[in-house]
């Protein structure tokens, strides 16, 4: 019998399957080579490719207006952000000066979005580790970020908001009550996820010490976001390279030193903490002012590379775009963090229960088209 | 021993917690809903900034305010929106250009506004509805300019 060309039983016994790419805990079109020793990882091999729709060369072809609407599909959860990263990719090209109001709507709507992503991490993480209920109560607080989102935006996931300049329209009226609601509603919600999951024992167990990566390895292999800081290594963009006024917020850059899942798990649960409290600095001082600056019709970047990292819910976004003077780019490249988070999961699960797999996975917390483009 | 059976009383007051929270909400069910949709169907209003489809809204004289100017088809990222244009006669007999037709593929749409910006004359909004599923994929290919429409008075 063979499998993509090899066999299933191996020479030294060991068995080889596959995990996905139609599979509930991957999240996503991921598919995974396994070689196991009886219920023990010995290789990982992911093989991509399934939902790739090649974004990076369609991109080569349209306006630098029109080709930030396409990063929404790579990394949907931190939609805004990837938008984000490219409009500031491109006013960096053509030196405009973003208006504060833009500014400061842009980082409300990215920590929003942070929390979203969090939020729905945290659901499918109880739901990866047998919990179905926090999926759940997790999605009745992302449906009130996403109601904001719909108001403001007009849409729930890819919301195309950012535009090179600032922001496509100002915030709706209803925008700063509804925030409020909502930080109210979270808050006290915080201690309801930390009752349910946090303090469980089974849940404690599957986590503590699972799926370990040491910080030398995190940094080889290029980990960024809660992936890498829950193995200590300080890579918080926001803090590191600021962008968007980040600078003038206060906020903790969390690290966690266990390395293992639950670590991960701690530092996400903590920059939810901070998400809301960067949203509660800024919601009461939204600048007066234009929220877009004014640009020509048709954007042209001068002759060069240009380079823009953000950090979206998962880690460093990095958007590099060559241009030879034209309308359009003639290059582009997105450095995305989930490929080099997923190429981490073998060193992490290497030696461990298949699973304890489905554990580390949803600690690292992919997205499959963020892989793939 | 007596550390292993705190363990198991630890183990067992955490769950417990969970459940504690679990059973509160098994008797609140209205306290975790999220969306009611399709039961709320009759009475659901969306956001006025929604994007559910691109229209072109037409006034009671049949008139709506396209120029024919393109400005949309080319600001569209996929190119769901074909402009064709004719030359009209004025009453002044110079010829001008005007819309003929505007096929709009909904199936190709991303909404993402790029169009509704893009327009000089604000002649297309975008649209609330969201039910689009159709049996033939025919039906999404929309003429959005009614039939004897014709350009609202002073809109240039
Ligand atoms: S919303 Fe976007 S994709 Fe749809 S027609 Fe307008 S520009 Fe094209
Ligand atoms: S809808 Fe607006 S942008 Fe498009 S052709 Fe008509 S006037 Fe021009």
């Amino acid at each position: 019998m063979s499998l993509l060309g090899e066999d299933i039983v191996t020479e030294d016994g060991e068995f080889v399957i596959n995990i996905g790419p139609q599979h509930p805990s991957t999240h996503g079109v991921l598919h995974l080579k396994v070689w196991l020793d009886g219920e023990t990882i010995k290789r990982i091999q992911p093989h991509l490719g399934y939902i790739h729709r090649s974004i990076e060369k369609m991109s080569e072809s349209l306006s630098y207006r029109n080709f930030i609407y396409a990063t929404s599909r790579m990394d949907y959860l931190s939609a805004h952000i990837n938008n984000q990263a490219c409009a500031l990719c491109v006013e960096k090209g053509l030196q405009v000066e973003v208006p504060d109001r833009a500014k400061a709507i842009r980082i409300l709507m990215a920590e929003l979005t942070r929390l979203s992503s969090h939020q729905l991490w945290w659901g499918c993480t109880g739901l990866d580790l047998g919990a179905v209920t926090p999926f759940f109560y997790a999605f009745r607080e992302r449906e009130s970020i996403m109601a904001i989102m719909e108001e403001t935006c007009g849409a729930r996931l890819t919301q195309n908001y950012c535009v090179p300049g600032g922001v496509m329209y100002d915030i709706h009226p209803n925008f700063r009550s509804r925030v409020k609601d909502t930080l109210k509603q979270i808050r006290s919600k915080f201690t309801e996820y930390e009752e349910i999951l946090t303090g469980n024992v089974i849940f404690e167990q599957r986590t503590k010490g699972v799926g370990y990566i040491s910080a030398e390895d995190a940094i080889s292999f290029g980990c960024t976001g809660p992936t890498a800081r829950g193995s200590g290594v300080s890579c918080d963009i926001r803090k590191l390279y600021p962008y968007d006024g980040y600078e003038k917020l206060q906020f903790k850059e969390i690290l966690e030193q266990g390395g293992d899942c639950y670590a991960r798990y701690m530092v996400r649960m903590a920059e939810m903490k901070q998400s809301v409290f960067i949203i509660e600095q800024l919601i009461d001082n939204i600048p007066e002012g234009e929220f877009q600056a004014k640009t020509k019709m048709v954007l042209k970047l001068p002759k060069g590379e240009f380079y823009q990292r953000v950090e979206t819910a998962r880690g460093e976004l990095g958007v590099y775009i060559v241009s030879d003077g034209a309308a359009s780019p003639y290059r582009i490249k997105y450095r995305s963090p989930n490929f080099s988070n997923l190429s981490a999961l073998e060193k992490m699960a290497t030696g461990t229960k298949i699973g304890d797999l489905v554990a580390i996975m949803s600690t690292i917390d992919l997205v499959i088209p963020d892989v793939d483009r | 021993m007596k550390e292993y059976f705190g363990t198991i009383f630890r183990s067992v007051r955490s769950l417990l917690k969970g459940m504690k929270l679990t059973g509160y909400y098994f008797t609140h069910p209205k306290e975790i809903q999220t969306e009611e949709y399709p039961d709320n169907r009759a009475t659901l209003t969306m956001f006025d900034r929604f994007k559910g489809e691109v229209t072109m809204p037409h006034d009671e004289n049949n008139e709506h305010r396209c120029t024919g100017c393109q400005a949309c088809e080319i600001a569209c990222p996929n190119g769901t929106i074909k402009i064709i244009t004719k030359q009209e006669l004025q009453p002044d007999g110079k010829k001008k250009k005007a819309i003929d037709t505007f096929v709009y593929h909904l199936e190709l749409c991303t909404m993402c506004n790029l169009c509704v910006v893009a327009c000089p004359s604000d002649a297309i909004v975008m649209g609330q509805s969201f039910e689009h599923s159709v049996y033939d994929k025919k039906q999404l290919k929309k003429v959005l300019n009614l039939p004897g429409s014709k350009i609202m008075e002073g809109v240039e």
